[in-house]
């Protein structure tokens, strides 16, 4: 049961990344968009995203749930040396969430649309730059339970180059997954265009990302190298992220938005397997070198197996009627008034 | 405002403020399904149209009710991560099922509110009627977890270790069905009494009369049937927590002696420090009545309980105070309404029975907050009661006020654009569902 659990958590955490990841992204997309063309993007995107957005949310959700029932060591060590960046995501998350459904659901349409845009498209930035920061705050060692100072305990254990860096890639890589995404949304050349053009500028800025994390890494000691191409399984996995790159691009040129998609959604999770793979099963790496390990913070067999056992189930029920809601909805245009 | 104050206070107002959106998110759809029937069974335009204008409610608010919650599933963590490293295994079955819960609804509520004219009319009709069954399962499944807090069980502790852990046991605690009951029946009777009462208003100021009309008897239905209820269920809630948990009822009754033949107390203020309860109304041998079902038998008062373990008096009476005398108005109101419905139908809309509605909009919602700060503050100063106190479980991170201090203005913020936007949405009535071709001259 335990590999039932370690799966949908990881699982739940990838599809999170990956389709709240294109779900941020077209906040992102949206905000680097010239204003005269935003509003075209917004129901381009309100089409694309609109019956499956709550449901992306639930990822999140799901594997919180799995992490506080089943790793409780791990949420709490996170919740209370991360608490700040955490706070700061949840706070994008509500504003985010909130400002989609009222610009969309706002009887009147005036003025307070401008508010709401702009909440909704910084917010789409706030929240995948935490969770960057976040993620690399968790592997970047320097979480410290042994510091008795504020700032050490509560602040330089997310504040610092290389978790900073974390979060600019993953800002980049959500608008890289959106704009992909988007091309094949897109409902007329024109726009078919632009998103293809955004995606290439994002796809470049994340390269450029990439390497920063690389330099503060190598800055802060952080042995990414040997985590990357220290093992056989991140290294293939590497290699197969730079040859679908390639493919990416030369795809691009011809905007074939079914493969693009795919792609690109193989990219970033050969990208996370390779950075994930030689920690596993390490999910918290420690100032002094305890980490904090899946296997050595699960919970009582009995919890595992009960949490196991109501994924299992739950999924019998949640996959059929999930993939008939997005098979719908792609075979019918959708139609809300 | 000391760290652990900050902490409670921020739970406090996250959850007070989650529980109004949850409650609307389990109970509309209800409202909508039925509609909605009788749309597809007499074909008048004005149920659809009702139907859409309630599912525009609905959005707004399961957008504001799932954000709220996502934030509640990080706060446990963030404010009591003590307690969540050992409660967490034991209680987290609910949880873990509610997530099931959570997202049939988010996938019923996309047909649901996308799938006008594409799917099969009464596929439909279901897929709304499955938002609010999963919508109920995981208000109930939550308060599940909760009734843990209060009723611990699936595990034993010994030299302050949590072993023999089962969290099925857990879950079907002594407390979870009495407190699921009085939940989910206050959810019904607070939603229905504040959708009555905002259609009542529109009546009342003529606008779209027949609109209104037919969403107003919805709504009032609802509420009123559950209203009468309501007091039964929490008659047995309170017997419940007397044999559970004597210092929690002892201070929502304000009962600082123990005594035999105890009387009820009404109102007054419970003065902490000299034992006793001033102003107050007195009806002797009552409280034994409800809590042992005869007038003589002994009550445990708070002399019997280490002064360490006394939950605040002073709140918990008055929050009882408060539920049980809204409780008490709005069956009232039941009874009238259906005296009327079932006798004088002519008067369904007059003025007075309509003003009726209209004053008693918040109080359904008044009462559950007061509701849940008799469940929460009464278990103080346990987190689960008798096992971890809630000092024990506060994060060691201090400046939780600046925290606190910034949710709150975040809450505000939301609710003044959430009463904002329902109000344009109710203004807007007449020109988004009021064309003619809508209307036809059946009444009721
Ligand atoms: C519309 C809302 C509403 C109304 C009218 C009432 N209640 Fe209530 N009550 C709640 C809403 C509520 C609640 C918010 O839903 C609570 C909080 C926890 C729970 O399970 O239900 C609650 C808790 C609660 C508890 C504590 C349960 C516990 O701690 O486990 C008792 C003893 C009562 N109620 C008793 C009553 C009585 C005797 C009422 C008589 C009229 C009454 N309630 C009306
Ligand atoms: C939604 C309805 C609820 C409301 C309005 C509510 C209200 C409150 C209040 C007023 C407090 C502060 C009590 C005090 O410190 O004096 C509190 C504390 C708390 N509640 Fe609830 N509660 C609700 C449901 C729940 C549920 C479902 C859970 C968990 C499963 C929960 C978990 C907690 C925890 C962990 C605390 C902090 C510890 C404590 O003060 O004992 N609550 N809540
Ligand atoms: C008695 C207290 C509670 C009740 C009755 C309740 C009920 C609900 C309901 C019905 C919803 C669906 C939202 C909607 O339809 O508008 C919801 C959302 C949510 N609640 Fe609560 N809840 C309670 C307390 C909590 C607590 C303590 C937590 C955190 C641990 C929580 C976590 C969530 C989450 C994560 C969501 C969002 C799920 C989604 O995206 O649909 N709830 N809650």
């Amino acid at each position: 049961m335990l590999f039932i659990v370690t799966t949908y958590l990881c699982l739940g955490l990838l599809l999170y990344f990956l389709l709240g990841g294109a779900d941020f992204g077209a906040g992102i997309v949206e905000l680097f968009t010239s204003r005269k063309n935003r509003s075209r993007i917004r129901t381009t995107m309100y089409h694309a995203i609109g019956p499956i957005w709550e449901a992306n949310h639930m990822w999140l959700i799901i594997a919180i749930v799995i992490l506080f029932v089943g790793f409780p060591k791990i949420y709490t060590v996170m919740s209370i040396y991360l608490h700040i960046p955490l706070m700061i995501m949840l706070v994008g998350i509500i504003a985010r969430g909130t400002a989609f459904v009222f610009r969309h659901y706002d009887a009147v349409k005036d003025n307070m649309q401008v508010l709401y845009n702009s909440i909704f498209e910084y917010s789409s930035i706030i929240t995948p730059l935490f969770l960057g920061i976040i993620a690399g705050s968790a592997i970047s060692g320097n979480i410290n339970p042994e510091a008795d100072k504020f700032m050490e305990a509560y602040v330089w254990s997310w504040l610092h180059w290389f978790s900073v860096a974390v979060g600019l890639f993953t800002v980049t890589l959500c608008g890289f997954l959106a704009a992909v995404f988007l091309i094949g949304e897109a409902t007329d050349v024109y726009d078919k265009q632009r998103f293809i053009r955004k995606a290439r500028h994002f796809n470049i800025a994340a390269v450029i990302c990439g390497a920063l994390v690389f330099l503060a890494a190598y800055k802060q000691e952080i042995p990414l190298l040997n985590w990357l191409f220290g093992n056989a399984v991140s290294f293939i996995a590497l290699m197969a992220a730079t040859v679908s790159l390639g493919l990416l691009w030369y795809l691009l040129r011809k905007g074939k938005s079914k493969i693009l998609r795919f792609l690109a959604g193989f990219q970033v999770s050969m990208i996370l397997l390779a950075i994930s793979f030689s920690n596993f099963p390490d999910f918290i790496i420690i100032k002094n070198g305890t980490n904090i390990s899946l296997w050595s913070s699960q919970a009582t067999a009995s919890t595992i197996n009960a949490l196991g056992w109501a994924l299992v189930i739950g999924s019998i029920f949640i996959l059929p009627a999930l993939i008939y809601l997005i098979y719908s909805f792609q075979k019918h245009q959708i139609n809300e008034h | 405002m000391n760290d652990l104050l900050a902490a409670r206070s921020q739970m406090a107002l996250s959850l007070g403020f989650h529980i109004i959106y949850a409650c609307i998110g389990m109970v509309m759809p209800f409202f909508m399904a039925v509609s909605h029937y009788a749309w597809l069974k007499t074909n008048n335009g004005i149920y659809k149209n009702l139907t859409k204008a309630w599912s525009k409610g609905v959005a707004i608010f399961f957008a504001t009710g799932a954000v709220s919650g996502t934030m509640l599933s990080f706060e446990l963590g963030l404010l009591w991560p003590r307690f969540m490293e050992h409660a967490g295994p034991i209680f987290g079955m609910p949880f873990s099922l509610e997530g099931t819960a959570f997202f049939i609804e988010a996938i019923a509520l996309g047909f649901f509110l996308y799938g006008w004219d594409i799917f099969n009319r009464w596929f439909h009709w279901f897929t709304g009627v499955v938002v609010g069954i999963s919508g109920l399962a995981s208000g109930i499944l939550v308060v599940a977890a909760n009734s843990w807090m209060n009723s611990p069980s699936g595990f034993t502790f010994r030299n302050g270790q949590y072993l023999d852990i089962d969290p099925v046991k857990a879950m079907f605690n002594d407390a979870w069905f009495t407190q699921a009951l009085h939940m989910t029946i206050a959810a019904f009777a607070a939603t229905g009494f504040a959708v009555a009462g905002v259609h009542a208003l529109m009546i009342l100021r003529r606008r779209n009369i027949v609109f209104h009309q037919k969403a107003f008897t919805i709504a009032a239905i609802f509420g009123t049937l559950a209203a009468l209820v309501q007091p039964l269920s929490g008659d047995i809630s309170a017997k419940d927590v007397a044999r559970r948990q004597p210092a929690k009822l002892a201070a929502m009754e304000a009962h600082f002696e123990t005594e035999e033949a105890a009387s009820l107390v009404i109102g007054g203020l419970p003065d902490e420090k000299n034992r006793k309860v001033d102003y107050a109304i007195k009806i002797p041998g009552l409280l034994s009545f409800l809590v042992h079902g005869n007038f003589k038998d002994e009550v445990k008062g708070l002399n019997d309980i280490p002064v360490q373990n006394h939950p605040p008096v002073l709140i918990t009476h008055f929050a009882f105070q408060i539920m049980v005398g809204l409780g008490t108005f709005m069956m009232l109101i039941s009874v009238i309404y259906f005296l009327v419905l079932w006798k004088k139908r002519e008067m369904l809309f007059s003025r007075w029975l309509l003003t009726l509605f209209v004053l008693a909009t918040p109080l359904g919602f008044i009462a559950i907050e007061a509701g849940w700060t008799v469940t929460e503050v009464g278990r103080q100063p346990w987190i689960i009661y008798g096992i971890m106190s809630t000092a024990d479980a506060v994060t060691p991170m201090p400046g939780i006020a600046i925290s606190f201090g910034f949710f709150a203005a975040i809450y505000l913020s939301l609710s003044v654009v959430v009463i904002y936007l329902l109000y344009r949405q109710i203004k807007m009535v007449p020109q988004l569902y009021d064309k003619p071709e809508n209307i036809t001259n059946k009444t009721i």
